[in-house]
């Protein structure tokens, strides 16, 4: 799994001074290696713990991904090579699953929450000081809220008798039943809302950052309030839109309760992302095998989208 | 902040994802103190029903009275069916896990016999003199491929036709309704339609969201009413296979399209919502909002006192009928029958304790209470024939005549996902996605993975 980030991409690697030139040629290697290890003893309990619980169960599903593993209706298990994935690839839910998954976190995470939180946070500055409190309070509530509560209020809101309904024909528009004519949307919607509040609390502070000359200079300049944004915050602030970006999609590939509490992933599988697939698998038609290997093909998505993000920001501005 | 995004970050993070999806189960195993026996079972997601626990902790003290020492847990699971079966799977898996006794479904007996979770009970059979009180058919629900037994019923259940007789009333239709064939049900439905706007005419349960209900309740009342009324038209016992979809596939699949094609049913979008079945039981039906309901013997129990949706005169507004089969062949009427099971786990560690508590459940006192407390239909001879028990309930007589006429379903391993594939089936024609053909040829392809190609047509 590691393979997919390969350990030399990472920033702090590139920004780490190259070799120090001045390391004393005399010193006996044994002595250094002595020293990493004595440095590496503090953190050994923690390394053994993450193994034991983290790696053990992971490399586990790696193991049971290749066999035909059922949680019901069979007497032993066989290794069964890549079925599991040649399986998938033909299963046209899974393909599906897996396009549902990028429409949901591009239109959710890359777009909604991200656009949404920088907008905010943008926004915010500018704002009085019981406007930002207030605002703020409210996007962090839903925030905080388990993923279940935001679900159920979800549904309450989009749902045929729900509110947003009921506001519609206030206003003598159409209403119609969100979860069940767009579904996708519906629940992409309801995912910018939760995880908004993270996105703007991480550009908040980056904007915090940025040194009031550089901003002061670029206005007597005359530049406009969208060329400040454009040429001098946006580029300012990229490591964090890079973190953010990143943070937020792989959030967004795994939510699942959200999705299941307001849709189970219906009507007709148009709201069933990759994490519900995987769960109907593994536990409703109770193939373990199948449902890990679908598990393992999120996770290299995931890395696949980090790769991106990493490569992003890599470039220096 | 701003968090810098490390590689050792990233994979972290990304690993944390998948550890969320590992497969782990919790609490302690049976077996640790030979004096506990071990008593796992389904709570109700309802808060106010406590049906089973109520009854549970009675026979826990009758239990705990008459083996002194011996002591009874109780473990109670409380999730929706589907994720019932799931935690029971997991902890049948680890004799850490495993309890000594457990409430299985006979929906997925089969598979769990076949896994090799659970023990089999003959040599406790043999020397138990009530098993020959209970019904042969009840019997055979429990019995694996192997020709064993894996579990004591404790009562089964039947389907019939409910009708609000305020609807008919109002629509003109009989408050003595007997329809004779589907077209019968299918007019009633739409002079109801015609004549009493704002209420739902007939609802069958469809759909991946209903789950068994609509594979039960809605599809297999239809289907098993289809041919001659007697053959299983889902399995061959005699090649082992399959059926692959017929013309009594279709017709049935055509039966669903046309209520919800016509309006006749629930809105697609309702129908579709994971917790339509609550609301037909707690809202529709109460309210008279629903004409004709396709559903199972078990609704009272909503509407005892104290479960929260209490309707004690339920048996004054609601009429029973038999759900006919399709063109009124012989025998004239279907009904379908489940049932849970008391089996003991392979793994559990007090089986003979196990076992001794099951026989305080039935003896046939504890048994009537129990069938009288959950709406259920009698599996013993003895209850059955008695007066005490008939008349404790209105419906009670309806249905457990319905025995005579009903059938099991092929509960053998493949069987859970044979039933999704009816479930997809059903919702391609509910939402008009599928045209009959399309969702029968759809089944069929399902079926061939489902069972490994082990598919007959017939």
């Amino acid at each position: 799994m590691t393979a997919a980030t390969p350990p030399h991409t990472g920033p702090e690697l590139r920004k780490a001074p190259s070799a120090p030139p001045a390391a004393p040629p005399s010193r006996p290697a044994t002595g250094t290696v002595r020293r990493s290890l004595l440095r590496a003893l503090p953190v050994s309990p923690a390394v053994v713990l993450l193994l034991l619980f983290l790696a053990g169960p992971i490399a586990y599903c790696v193991v049971i991904a290749f066999t035909d593993l059922q949680l019901t209706g069979q007497a032993e298990e066989s290794f069964v090579g890549l079925e599991n994935f040649r399986r998938a690839f033909r299963d046209e839910a899974f393909l599906n699953a897996v396009w549902l998954t990028l429409v949901f976190t591009v239109l959710s995470s890359l777009i909604g929450q991200n656009t949404l939180g920088l907008a905010l946070a943008a926004l915010m500055r500018r704002a009085s000081k019981p406007v930002r409190t207030l605002t703020g309070g409210i996007v962090v509530t839903a925030w905080v809220l388990p993923e279940v509560v935001a679900g159920f209020l979800l549904y309450a809101f989009f749902r045929r008798e729900g509110t947003l309904n009921a506001v519609l024909d206030w206003l003598h528009l159409p209403s119609q039943n969100w979860l069940f004519t767009l579904p996708i949307l519906a629940v992409s919607f309801a995912n910018v809302w939760r995880g908004t509040a993270f996105s703007m609390l991480v550009y908040s502070a980056a904007l915090n950052e940025i040194p009031k000359e550089i901003t002061e200079a670029a206005e007597v300049d005359g530049a406009s309030g969208w060329r400040r944004m454009w040429h001098i915050t946006l580029p300012m602030i990229r490591r964090s839109i890079g973190t953010n970006l990143m943070l937020n999609t792989l959030q967004t590939l795994s939510v699942f309760g959200l999705i299941w509490v307001m849709t189970r992933g219906g009507p007709s599988g148009k709201s069933q992302t990759l994490p519900l697939f995987m769960y109907e698998q593994a536990f409703q038609n109770s193939l373990i095998g199948y449902g890990t290997a679908v598990a393992l093909l999120l996770l290299l998505i995931g890395s696949l989208f980090s790769v991106v993000y990493l490569r992003l920001l890599r470039t220096e501005v | 902040m701003p968090v810098r995004p490390t590689v050792r970050f990233t994979a972290l993070f990304t690993l944390t994802a998948l550890a969320s999806t590992s497969l782990a189960a919790c609490g302690s195993g049976s077996g640790d103190d030979p004096d506990t026996v071990k008593v796992s079972f389904k709570q109700s997601t309802d808060n106010s029903i406590k049906v089973m626990d109520t009854y549970l902790g009675d026979i826990k003290k009758q239990f705990e009275k008459a083996h002194p020492g011996k002591k009874v847990e109780l473990v109670p699971i409380k999730a929706p069916d589907s994720e019932y079966y799931t935690k029971l799977q997991q902890m049948l898996r680890s004799p850490k896990t495993a309890p000594d006794l457990v409430y299985e479904d006979t929906f997925l007996i089969n598979s769990d016999i076949t896994s090799g979770y659970l023990k089999p009970l003959d040599p406790y059979l043999a020397e138990w003199k009530d098993w020959d009180r209970f019904i042969d058919t009840a019997k055979a629900a429990a019995k694996g491929e192997d020709g064993r037994t894996y579990g004591v019923p404790d009562g089964t259940d039947t389907r019939g036709l409910w009708f609000s007789k305020d609807v008919f009333a109002e629509a003109g239709l009989p408050a003595d309704w007997q329809p004779k064939t589907w077209d019968d049900v299918l007019a009633a439905a739409r002079t109801i339609k015609e004549k009493v706007p704002g209420v739902t005419p007939l609802n069958v349960y469809t759909g991946k969201p209903a789950g068994e209900a609509a594979t039960m309740q809605g599809f297999q009342m239809l289907l098993y009413g289809t041919n001659d009324g007697s053959t299983d038209p889902l399995y061959d016992r005699s090649s082992k296979k399959w059926i692959a979809a017929g013309q009594g596939f279709e017709d049935s699949l055509a039966f669903v399209e046309t209520v919800y094609e016509e309006k006749l049913g629930p809105e697609v979008s309702d129908a579709l919502d994971p917790n339509f079945g609550t609301k037909v039981r707690g809202e529709l039906l109460p309210q008279g909002k629903l004409g004709i309901a396709l559903d199972g013997s078990w609704l009272p129990q909503d509407w005892l006192e104290g479960s929260g949706h209490e309707w004690p005169e339920w048996s004054k507004e609601l009429g029973l009928a038999a759900m006919p089969t399709q063109n009124g062949q012989a025998p004239g009427r279907v009904s379908m029958s489940g049932g849970w099971t008391w089996s003991i786990p392979a793994k559990a560690g007090n089986p003979d304790l196990a076992f001794e508590f099951i026989k305080t459940m039935q003896t046939k006192a504890n048994a009537q209470k129990w069938y009288v407390a959950n709406s259920g239909i009698a599996v013993r001879e003895d209850v059955a024939q008695d007066p005490a028990y008939v008349d404790a309930q209105p419906g009670i007589e309806f249905f457990t005549d319905l025995v005579e006429s009903t059938h099991y379903r092929p509960a053998y391993p493949a069987y859970p996902k044979v039933s999704v594939a009816i479930q997809e089936a059903m919702e391609g024609v509910t939402t008009g996605d599928l045209s009959v053909e399309e969702a029968a040829r759809g089944y069929d392809e399902a079926l061939k993975e489902a069972t490994d190609n082990q598919v007959v047509r017939k």
